[in-house]
């Protein structure tokens, strides 16, 4: 059998299962529509979160990343595990003793204030919106690429899916189809993963491979560390960020991944305070598979290219370099005349992306309208291509490159619907029940939810279509939100008895708007803009949202200090939430 | 419903957060400390193929994290049975 008819039978077989599971398990109450009742295991929960949280970034992206970036990619390894971390001890087990159903209705109770209700269902919205848009996209990228129908199909198809086993099952739905998507996710990288290994290093555990050696018994970093400097880039296992930065950027994305409300609310779903600790471990163990796995396939991935094809002669390449020229993820430009491919670094094309004029070249290669000359760089490879093309380069059976395919589109869908669910919850519970319509009744509710989750699907699918070229600092911009917003005012409502609503919300406002500020200046060159050099103390905005988590605390201290204290109601729910046994009273004003 | 018995909460409380911060510190020592602060440093001794620093930053401290969590629910299980705070339904 062909790629195509692999790849239309595997996404064929996965997508029916996904349905049948949303049929299966529909949603009758609110409670089971929020957070499937709150009835799911611990090892189930920790599946369905680890697909949940690895989103079409983790799964196509990521590897990718690191392999261009060396040790700088570190920070989103670090980062994104290392915030789970964070989740695990300071949030999960005293958001699940609270026992409700959204991230802002713990604000707004503990806050006892509608205000921070507010605050938080606009961060909610927003960081979920931002997030949800790349998994469109990475749908329809994967359709495009493997199915050869054009992207706004991929996106509808993709859009289908999601609406009926969100819509249908709400949380419910969305919790069994995640655990079999992270089956479906794992095994899709885990395979060219351990294959390539074997290939490269003759070590079944890429993990292991990771730091084997080569045939000739040259360890796998020192042959990278040889390359790279031979053709000029910056050593592997050295990177060019500074420390400071390194540093902000980690503590951003950690601090962010804690405050994420789409993974916070999968500890609502499970029965006991101390199935929402061992969930966030099996949550983790789950993710650190593919997370250890990553790094090595970059190193393989990243030997692989160059030695394929650096000094090669164009029409002497192998046969995927022509298959994704077609999808316009790699380009080749004959700078010097010499037909050959001269891998260097730089960039190969002006701006961010090739535009290929009509015609073909000399040697049968698509012409690039927008060289960049004063780079001796002739290549041009989107990262996404290390992960999706990793199969095909390193020669695997047609079988598992289709695998790569549906692993991808689980990995972009399973994260698409809990971002949903936090949508359409933030609108039908935190804002039509809680402020809009308190009478609403539950059926009202429910159909309230399924609505706004229709409506948000729609709205990411347009997004997945037409993507707004800034996707990228969007993403900064939502974990810069999530870390500058939701960690402080969770952990000061866990941690601090007395802090009041004054502080709290004094001190989101100020982390936003500082946050926001620094982002719009410095990625979208509002306010005057301004380049590296004008960044505060040299801390690049993706690394922002520490700062602003800083000042959040520091202004919540400040604004407490000559305010009221937190009534003794709050305190005592606050006590309460602290020991998992006894229901907690919540009063709000 | 519970009654909020002050001294036991804040005994058992207090336990919590000093295997909170035991725990963090080490979270912290790995990653900022291993993967980042000290990776030049560490970069010069050489660990079956990898240099440790680098290691550090892209393995070893997630292998880390994973048992920081589950050291983190055996203790809290220990700790909330001391305390008969265990939930119904567990032994």
């Amino acid at each position: 059998m062909d790629i195509q008819i692999w790849t239309y039978t595997l996404v064929g077989i996965t997508f029916s299962i996904y349905v049948g599971i949303a049929i299966w398990s529909r949603a009758a109450s609110t409670k089971e529509f929020y957070i499937a009742g709150g009835g799911v295991s611990p090892l189930a929960n920790g599946l369905a979160t680890a697909a949940d949280w690895m989103s079409a970034a983790s799964f196509i992206s990521m590897a990718g990343i690191i392999s261009f970036q060396g040790y700088d990619g570190s920070v989103y390894l670090m980062g994104w595990t290392g915030g789970y971390v964070l989740l695990a001890l300071l949030l999960a087990p005293y958001l699940r003793k609270f026992g409700k159903f959204t991230v802002p209705d713990f604000i707004g109770d503990r806050y006892y204030s509608n205000t921070a209700r507010t605050v938080a269902i606009f961060c909610a919205l927003f960081v979920s919106f931002t997030y949800v848009a790349g998994q469109m996209r990475g749908v329809g990228v994967v359709f495009s690429r493997f199915l050869e129908v054009d992207v706004t199909t991929g996106v509808i198809i993709g859009m289908v899916i999601v609406l009926i086993y969100a819509v249908l099952g709400g949380m419910k739905g969305i919790t069994y189809t995640q655990v079999v998507q992270y089956c479906v996710l794992i095994f899709a990288f885990m395979v060219p993963a351990i294959f390539i290994s074997i290939l490269m290093t003759d070590n079944i555990i890429p993990q292991l491979g990771f730091g084997g050696s080569l045939e000739d018994g040259t360890p796998l970093l020192n042959k990278l560390n040889d390359l790279h400097n031979e053709l000029g880039f910056a050593e592997y296992t050295k990177g060019t960020k500074s420390t400071g930065d390194m540093f902000f950027i980690t503590a951003a994305l950690m601090l962010g991944t804690a405050g994420l409300p789409h993974v916070i609310v999968r500890f609502f779903t499970v029965p006991k305070v101390s199935d929402a600790r061992k969930s966030a471990g099996y949550a983790l163990l789950f993710i650190a598979i593919l997370y250890t796995a990553a790094p090595a396939v970059s190193v393989f991935s990243r030997v692989n290219l160059i030695e394929t094809v650096e000094g090669t002669q164009y029409t002497e390449l192998p046969e995927w370099v022509g298959n994704w020229e077609e999808t316009e993820l790699l380009a080749w430009t004959d700078k010097n005349g010499d037909g050959k491919v001269q891998y260097r670094p730089g960039a190969a094309v002006e701006g961010k992306s090739p535009v290929f004029a009509k015609g073909l070249g000399p040697y049968g290669n698509r012409i690039v309208a927008n060289p960049n000359m004063n780079s001796e760089n002739e290549l041009f490879v989107d990262k996404d291509i290390m992960v999706l093309a990793n199969p095909e380069i390193a020669n695997l059976p047609p079988w598992v490159i289709a695998l790569v395919a549906a692993g991808g589109l689980a990995a972009a869908l399973s994260t698409a619907a809990g971002l949903l669910l936090v949508i359409s919850t933030s609108i039908s519970h935190d804002l039509f029940k809680k402020q809009l319509m308190p009478d609403i009744s539950e059926r009202g509710e429910l159909f309230a939810a399924r609505c706004s989750a229709f409506i948000a699907v729609t709205v990411a699918g347009y997004f997945g279509i037409h993507p707004p070229d800034y996707v990228a600092a969007v993403v900064a911009l939502a974990f810069g939100l999530a870390a500058a917003s939701f960690f402080p005012a969770i952990t000061l409502g866990i941690f601090s008895k007395s802090m009041n609503k004054e502080g709290a919300i004094a001190g989101m406002l100020v982390g936003l708007g500082s946050t926001i500020f620094y982002i719009l200046k410095f990625k979208f060159g509002f306010m005057g803009g301004g380049g590296p050099e004008k960044y505060w103390f040299g801390i690049s905005p993706e690394g922002f949202g520490t700062i602003g988590m800083l000042l959040n605390f520091a202004t919540a201290f400040l604004v407490k200090s000559f305010t009221k204290p937190a009534p003794e109601k709050v305190q005592e729910l606050v006590e309460n939430i602290r020991i998992p046994i006894g229901e907690p009273e919540v009063h709000i004003h | 419903m519970e009654k909020v018995d002050h001294p036991k909460h804040r005994k058992y409380w207090k336990e919590n957060l000093r295997l909170l911060f035991i725990l963090l510190s080490i979270w912290c020592l790995v990653s900022f400390g291993f993967g980042i602060l000290l990776v030049d440093q560490l970069n010069t001794i050489k660990l079956a193929g990898f240099p440790l620093g680098f290691w550090f930053a892209q393995q070893g401290s997630i292998i880390v994290f994973v048992v920081l969590i589950f050291i983190y629910v055996l203790r809290m299980n220990h700790l909330d049975r001391k305390y008969g705070f265990r939930e119904k339904g567990e032994f």
